[in-house]
């Protein structure tokens, strides 16, 4: 034997280089694969927007019943818990004038509208700072104009809610599943360390239905396509004299209110 | 042998335990494919059974980013049959018994997917 320890130490290194090499290649090689033939479509059903906006006409919208209604229809279809403390989750919510529209300045504001409730949503913002600030890409902007977010992306970092200058997101401080009184079984939950919001009811839109807050407001909140002149949306805007959350940021909230 | 007294015995002590997986491999009862409730009165999922049991995963997660990113909600299946995808409305339709199905395999692989902190699973299945 004429090996030298040089040699055994070269030739166990070529070894395990090797082996190393082969286990790579197993792994790329058992990289999943698509079913040959299987395609993915449009559902047939699916409303179509180039720019979804939505429209709420304060003038309809009075008694605590009108707001509760609308409230309660997103919140059961969506599966938000109500926890009765700060760490409250809301999809759709009220407040009053002066921490709706801050931006207005007006000192002399008729008590009827200074006193009212407000119906507050997600904006889904033409310029989302939540969708910049997000560094998992958790939340995004759909071609269509509505933000949402995939769940299983969301890290629980809340950069988004620090980035929203609406207010419009909730964090999972704990598992929602015990505060909510029944399940809508065709609608997922959210999981501690998640943060959530409206979706514009992106998933109904998708087989046909308007968002479920539309369906309960009597007509009250309009949904359409802002890119569309014959729209409810935009023949409601220019119809009437229509006010926007905090315009003066540039996130060119897609919720406009007619006052 | 130089301290051969310590060293064979350390030898013998080391390949033991070097070795216990696969001995204590051979000693525990053989592994075997769990039974599965299979949905009654339904003879085919979107797929080939094979591809499934290999795949469902990757197709969960495909779906995920086709459904939310991509706005396409109808899976085509490679024999033409159009499916919603949805996992609640559409695999757990069929599959309702949560626990004879999915849990079994994940349990007997454990292998432990989170799915379930957020979807919803088939109610008479507790
Ligand atoms: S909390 Fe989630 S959605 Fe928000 S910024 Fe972090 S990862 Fe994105
Ligand atoms: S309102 Fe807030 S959460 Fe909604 S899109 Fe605008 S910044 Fe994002
Ligand atoms: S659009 Fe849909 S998700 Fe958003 S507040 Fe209305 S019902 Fe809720």
């Amino acid at each position: 034997m004429s090996t030298t320890r040089r040699q055994f130490l070269k030739i166990a290194g070529l070894s395990v280089f090797g082996l190393g090499a082969s286990t790579a290649l197993d792994a790329a090689d058992a990289v999943a694969k698509d079913m040959p033939g299987a395609k993915y479509e449009v559902g047939g059903k699916h409303l179509a927007a180039k720019r979804w906006a939505m429209v709420i006409d304060t003038r309809k919208l009075e008694s605590r019943e009108d707001y509760a209604r609308i409230i309660d229809a997103c919140h059961k279809v969506h599966n938000v818990p109500s926890i009765p403390t700060k760490q409250e989750i809301k999809w759709i919510w009220t407040d009053k004038y002066d921490r709706v529209f801050t931006d207005d300045m007006s000192q002399h504001l008729s008590p009827a509208v200074r006193e009212k409730d407000y119906l507050l949503l997600c904006n889904h913002c033409e310029n989302p700072p939540c969708v910049r600030v997000c560094p998992t890409k958790a939340t995004f902007k759909r071609a269509d104009g509505i933000v949402v977010m995939d769940y299983h992306r969301c890290i629980g970092c809340r950069f988004c809610m620090a980035g929203c200058p609406y207010g419009a997101r909730s964090f999972n401080f704990g598992d929602p599943r015990p505060y909510l009184k029944e399940v809508n079984p065709a609608f997922p939950t959210r999981m501690r360390g998640v943060v959530e919001k409206c979706t514009f009811c992106s998933e109904r839109l998708e087989v046909g239905l308007l968002p479920a807050c539309v369906e309960a407001s009597n007509g009250a909140i309009l949904f359409g396509d802002l890119d569309d002149p014959n729209s409810p949306v935009r023949k409601a805007l220019a119809e009437n004299f229509s006010i926007r959350r905090k315009p003066s940021i540039g996130t060119q909230p897609g919720v406009y209110y007619i006052v | 042998m130089y301290n051969g007294k310590y060293i064979i015995p350390g030898i013998v002590i080391f390949v033991g335990l070097f070795t216990f997986p696969f001995w204590s491999n051979l000693l525990t009862p053989k592994y075997e494919r769990p039974q599965l409730a299979l949905p009654a009165g339904q003879k085919e999922c979107i797929e080939p059974a094979e591809y499934m049991r290999a795949e469902h995963m990757h197709i969960l997660d495909v779906w995920r980013d086709q459904a939310l990113r991509e706005g396409k909600r109808a899976y085509v299946a490679s024999n033409g049959k159009v499916w919603d995808i949805s996992l609640q409305n559409t695999c757990m339709k069929c599959h309702a018994n949560k626990a004879d199905f999915c849990d079994k395999c994940h349990n007997s692989n454990s292998v432990s997917p989170y799915c379930w902190d957020c979807h919803v699973a088939p109610r008479g299945n507790q």
